[in-house]
């Protein structure tokens, strides 16, 4: 003990003694650093992509006009594919939102109530196992499985179900030539990619969910069905919340599926990329950015109400 | 579910030779006795003895292995717990974290549908009788622990449960509130008339609460009885050690005290110590020994003395006060003494 000692007079034992004496000091030190990250790179960053939205661009000459004006934003809400842009996405993001959920649901609530441990391990790991596996391979495995030529098209024919996947896509809006080039296809890769992180959160609330409560629902009169109405769904909705947020905000946010998968209609994730990329129109592209971000500003503050971060 | 049938005789709850394992532990085995309607009954065991099995067995939430369970002279194998005339108030209270102290209450005449003016008129009548008026739009985790103890009370007891089944209902109270909430749920239990069966490993709680009690061990009950009977003749060394403390003697010394070989128990308050050349009365039963030790207890004081054959426990009122006694110290030679009829034979414990 004694040779680790720090001299007694010795300037690193004042600096120890001050660090533990004045613990606002200790914190100081120790946030500043990542504090700073936050506050110039990300922060930073985000506000000089946010202030180019107030800039416009010169029509002839395509350069940035470092002037403020609302010039950009005219252009934004005047044109209406943008509009179409902003709905679709935002659509998508809320369908495949809800389809998580109903879908996450019962494969938490099993395996929080019914599976015992090793297969609630087994669970764990097939959701979490895709996650460790490259997103594009997923994205390009998704469209070989749902090409024409793919595994659901040939197990639908071996099943004699090819008439009815073929109704499916004559349908309106959702449907199209093949599942990967139609609405329905991209909405079933979002699905896919995102479900993991709707499953984690709702198994963390329906694990803070003590069976006592339950058990005392049922001891008080309810049945199951009752019971689940009114005690288990409730605890666990903050779960459900939580899970949307995600879900939610990574569709909004997503170029890549879309890019990939479906009949090439533009999200608003492939509008930036296009608009600060080949087009050079970084204050368009800025603008379309604003748009998820208020978005989710609103999103959140209803999650915030509904309690979803004591879940997270 | 209720048979109109039942007299007054008919147990509240009977269990006949009921047995319940979980894979291969048996966790109650083949245990069988009645409560009668109206009753304080406490089930007292160590962990694991198989008493809050028995209790959610009562309650439906386990199902027996073997045997039979009758509520109120009904058979109730199979039916769910949402349709037994039985409520439990939980180790943990789990209350609905999500519904205030009134919604809790009501929660059964909700489920019930009772009209909702009705509902609210009578979990304030409830929350009254815990003596928590006013509470009504907390939120539970707003509560004390005490407070919530008596929501879940007031939340079990609104729609007149025939039995009230409490699983150790005051184990995360501290001890002051402990034995306020004991005086409490016995006031309460006489002035609803409801059965309670209380589980509890506190033997002293068994004792002060409950009109009967049965000693819980390894998945069988070594002892039903009132807890006089149960203190003072103890059926067996278990029992003799798990309430109360107690001198178990064999060999050489129960031959000397008991006046026959065999197992006996003693309690440590009816031995007396007296002077070594104090004459025996007719019916005691005497031996000489040194005192090794002495505990003081504030209203009591422990005496440890070697005698021959082994050591006995002494509690002594401490009615001089001080630590101990002229004459108690460690090293005193002194005579105990004990009447014949506090010597308890013992049968070989079970397990």
């Amino acid at each position: 003990m004694n040779t680790l000692a720090l001299p007694a007079d010795g300037p690193l034992r004042r600096l120890s003694t001050r660090l533990i004496g004045g613990p606002r000091l200790m914190l100081f030190l120790l946030l500043a650093p990542p504090l700073a990250w936050l506050g110039i790179i990300y922060l930073g960053s985000l506000f000089a992509l946010l202030a180019q939205s107030f800039f416009s661009i010169d029509e002839f000459s395509g350069v940035v006009v470092r002037e403020f004006s609302f010039a950009t934003y005219r252009e934004f809400l005047g044109n209406p594919s943008n509009h179409d842009i902003v709905l679709r996405t935002v659509t998508m993001a809320a369908c495949v939102t809800v389809a998580c959920a109903v879908i996450a649901f019962p494969i938490a609530y099993y395996s929080v109530r019914f599976a015992g441990p090793r297969l609630k391990a087994l669970i764990y790991l097939g959701v979490m196992l895709p996650l460790w596996s490259s997103y594009l391979v997923r994205v390009y495995s998704w469209k070989l499985i749902l090409a024409r030529e793919g595994i659901v098209n040939w197990f639908a024919n071996a099943l004699g179900l090819g008439g009815v996947l073929e109704a499916v896509l004559e349908l309106p809006v959702v449907g199209g030539p093949s599942l990967s080039t139609s609405h329905l296809g991209t909405f079933i890769v979002f699905v896919y990619i995102w479900l993991p992180f709707m499953i984690l959160p709702v198994i963390a609330a329906l694990e803070r969910v003590p069976a006592s409560v339950i058990e005392a629902s049922g001891d008080l009169g309810a049945r199951p069905r009752e019971t689940f109405r009114r005690v288990i769904l409730p605890l666990a909705f903050p779960g459900i919340v939580a899970g949307s947020i995600f879900t939610f905000s990574l569709t909004l946010g997503d170029y890549i599926i879309p890019g990939i998968i479906g009949p090439s209609t533009p999200y608003l994730g492939q509008a930036v990329y296009a608009h600060q990329g080949v087009a050079g129109n970084i204050p368009m592209a800025a603008a379309f950015t604003i748009v998820p971000i208020v978005i989710m500003g609103a999103y959140l503050a209803l999650a915030k109400r509904l309690g979803a971060f004591d879940a997270l | 579910m209720r048979s109109t049938t039942a007299g007054a005789a008919t147990p509240a709850v009977a269990f006949h030779s009921v047995s319940r394992s979980f894979g291969d532990v048996l966790a109650v085995r083949e245990v069988s006795f009645e409560i009668a309607d109206g009753e304080f009954f406490a089930m007292l065991g160590p962990s694991g003895s198989g008493k809050t099995t028995c209790l959610r067995l009562i309650a439906g939430f386990e199902q027996p292995s073997g045997g039979r369970i009758e509520i109120h002279g009904d058979d109730v194998s199979g039916t769910p717990p949402y349709a037994r005339d039985v409520t439990t108030v939980f180790q943990d209270y789990a209350l609905f974290p999500h519904m205030s102290v009134g919604e809790n209450v009501e929660y059964a005449l909700m489920i019930r549908k009772v009209a909702k003016a009705e509902r609210r008129r009578r979990a304030g009548e409830m929350l009254e009788l815990v003596r928590l008026a006013g509470l009504y739009d907390r939120k539970p985790a707003q509560l004390s622990g005490g407070q919530r103890q008596r929501v879940a009370l007031a939340r079990a007891l609104i729609n007149r449960p025939r039995v009230l089944l409490l699983d150790e209902p005051l184990g995360a109270l501290d001890l002051k509130l402990r034995e306020q909430m004991q005086l409490e749920l016995k006031s309460l239990q006489r002035s609803v008339g409801i059965t309670f069966v209380y589980v509890t490993h506190d033997q002293g709680e068994a004792l002060a609460m409950s009109d009967r009690l049965a000693v819980f061990n390894h998945g069988r009950i070594e002892q039903i009885g009132s807890p006089a009977d149960v203190y003072d003749h103890p059926a067996s060394a278990f029992v003799a050690g798990f309430v109360g403390q107690t001198n178990l003697v064999e060999g050489y010394l129960a031959q000397r005290l008991g006046g026959f070989p065999g197992n006996y128990a003693i309690r440590p308050e009816r031995i007396r110590i007296v002077a070594p050349d104090a004459p025996v009365e007719p019916g005691w039963a005497c031996i000489d020994g040194t005192v090794v030790s002495t505990t003081y207890l504030g209203a009591s004081v422990r005496v440890q003395v070697a005698v021959e054959g082994g050591e006995l426990a002494v509690i002594e009122q401490n009615l001089d006060g001080g630590p101990t006694r002229a004459g108690r110290g460690p090293g005193a030679v002194v005579q105990l003494q004990v009447e014949r009829r506090h010597v308890q034979a013992l049968a070989a414990s079970a397990g």
